[in-house]
């Protein structure tokens, strides 16, 4: 958890992002504009904002899986494209995403095929990241035997198999019930923690986003701009840290953004 | 569920099925209904068993072996040419949508289409004496399932699987094969058990309508028309013993070919 000042190369760079849907017609829709912003190496950064508000877009935008309309988009200092190509993030969604015809080992070895691994070295890996995601004795299950947090982890440890430098979440944890779900947000923290992993997150939920990361960035909605940027620093986070009192005022200055941003402001 | 678990499970409807054919014979015997309207299941019986290897020969037909085999070729090869066909159209239009959305509305139009109706059509244009004029009704009836149930498993991959796929990089070939290929599978075994059974009732109609008269079809009109209805009944028996056997082929490939479909009982939680 670094806190971006000790660190030079930016692992995200956003410099005048406009996304613009259907241009030139009808259904025409800014879903983002003008949008700045850095995320250091190491460093784990929550977009929240209400729904509308480009988030989600704003992730896939960063991933290269829609085109920018404007602006520029730096991952590792490469485009958005060309870092999609030497596979600088791992990727992980709502629906854990998982093949429902592949074990889970399968599951996590699948980006690892398709980088042509051999078969030893995917059996290895995929062993190592079970075990990192506590789920050492179900590779030979299929996710349709596990309980949708073993899938999130199943999938998180997927997106990080081939060790990406980036990792890209849009509302992982959406789906879970609220003790899984901080169960599953420590997981997490001390997964990155360990494997030194910048984080971009979308998320709704206050304390997720206070919880975790070391900046929040609340958007507002119609068109997404970025309405301000909320700084955790609240040091290691251990299961103490959700009921600390600098933990509920983060959580309030959060919520405060999000009801200017309802209110208009 | 093991193998014995799912014997043990067929056991309720073993004995209904037994209680089913007693009760016919029960009744039919009771009210003394006439044969010509209902045999009884043990007249029909004694003539499978006599008609099996041989035949009366004063109506021509074949034994009904014979016959069987005949009609369960039919069906088997239409139904393999029908399947062959859904599925590489399936592929073509999942691969060229523009090509596919040109033709399937003529799929959907084929299959409103009561394809039997065709047979007299199609024995005009393949001939009488062949198999193919009640191959191609096959064919026609078997395909439109398997075209539609495929191509639909192939585009209907969560789009979240798609964008994982996107970020590895990966081809539309690579996405083909590792995604809408393996995703489709299951839509395509529920196809197959649909126009398994579905193959031997298009050939039986089909057969109806002409061809050689040592086949299933034309032994079950010639006897009834001649007042033979247990030996009716018998070829009858015989069709519905070849669409069961391979319904249950449809089945058991279905069970061999998604391990992954086979284990909802034991969720983890």
């Amino acid at each position: 958890m670094a806190d971006g000042g000790d660190v030079t190369e930016p692992a995200v760079t956003l410099a005048g992002v406009t996304k613009v849907f259907n241009r030139g017609t009808a259904d025409e829709l800014t879903a983002l504009e003008d949008i700045d912003l850095d995320v250091a190496a190491g460093e784990f950064v929550s977009l929240i904002g209400p729904s509308g508000c480009g988030k989600s877009t704003l992730l896939r935008l960063i991933a290269d899986l829609l085109p920018a309309s404007a602006g520029q988009i730096e991952v590792f200092g490469k485009s958005a494209a060309t870092a999609r190509l030497d596979q600088d993030y791992g990727m992980a969604f709502q629906s854990a995403g998982l093949f429902d015809w592949r074990s889970v080992a399968a599951n996590i070895e699948l980006p690892l095929e398709l980088m042509g691994w051999s078969k030893a070295d995917r059996a290895a890996r995929s062993a190592e990241m079970l075990s990192l995601v506590k789920l050492d004795d179900f590779g030979g299950r299929y996710p349709r035997q596990l309980s949708g947090g073993m899938q999130q982890r199943v999938a998180i440890a997927r997106a990080l198999s081939f060790r990406p430098r980036l990792l890209l979440m849009d509302e992982p944890f959406g789906a879970l019930d609220e003790m899984t779900r901080e169960h599953m947000q420590n997981e997490l923290l001390s997964i990155v923690a360990e494997l030194d992993t910048t984080v971009v997150f979308v998320t709704h939920s206050i304390s997720e986003a206070a919880f975790l990361s070391d900046r929040v960035v609340v958007l507002s909605p119609r068109p997404g701009r970025i309405h301000s940027v909320v700084d955790v620093p609240l040091g290691n986070r251990t299961a103490e840290v959700r009921e600390h009192p600098e933990f509920f005022k983060k959580a309030t200055e959060i919520r405060e953004a999000l009801r200017a941003v309802e209110a208009g402001a | 569920m093991s193998v014995a678990g799912r014997l043990r499970s067929l056991v309720p409807a073993v004995v209904v099925g037994a209680v089913l054919v007693g009760l016919w014979e029960g009744l039919v015997r009771l009210f003394d209904v006439q044969e010509f309207l209902l045999p009884r299941p043990s007249s029909i019986a004694a003539s499978l068993a006599e008609q099996w290897s041989t035949t009366a020969d004063t109506l021509g037909t074949v034994p009904l072996r014979e016959a069987g085999l005949n009609t369960g070729v039919i069906a088997v090869t239409g139904l393999l040419f029908g399947v062959v066909l859904g599925v590489v159209l399936a592929l073509i239009a999942v691969r060229f949508t523009r090509l596919g959305d040109a033709f399937t509305p003529f799929a959907v139009a084929i299959n409103a289409t009561p394809i039997v109706a065709l047979a007299p059509i199609f024995n005009a244009w393949f001939g009488l004496t062949g198999s193919f004029s009640n191959q191609a009704v096959v064919l026609v009836v078997v395909f439109f399932p398997v075209f539609i149930n495929t191509a639909r498993g192939l585009t209907e991959v969560h789009p979240d699987q798609l964008e994982l796929m996107r970020s590895y990089a990966a081809s539309e070939l690579t996405i083909l094969r590792r995604v809408r290929i393996p995703n489709a599978l299951p839509f395509f075994l529920t196809s197959l058990r649909i126009a398994a059974p579905l193959s031997v009732i298009a050939a039986i109609v089909a057969e109806y309508f002409g061809g050689p008269t040592s086949r299933l079809g034309p032994v079950i009109t010639q006897n009834a028309s001649f007042a033979r209805y247990d030996a009716a009944w018998a070829a009858i028996v015989v069709a519905s013993g070849i669409g069961l056997a391979l319904f249950l082929l449809a089945v058991a490939l279905e069970w061999l070919a998604t391990p992954h479909g086979r284990i909802d009982q034991d969720r983890e939680d």
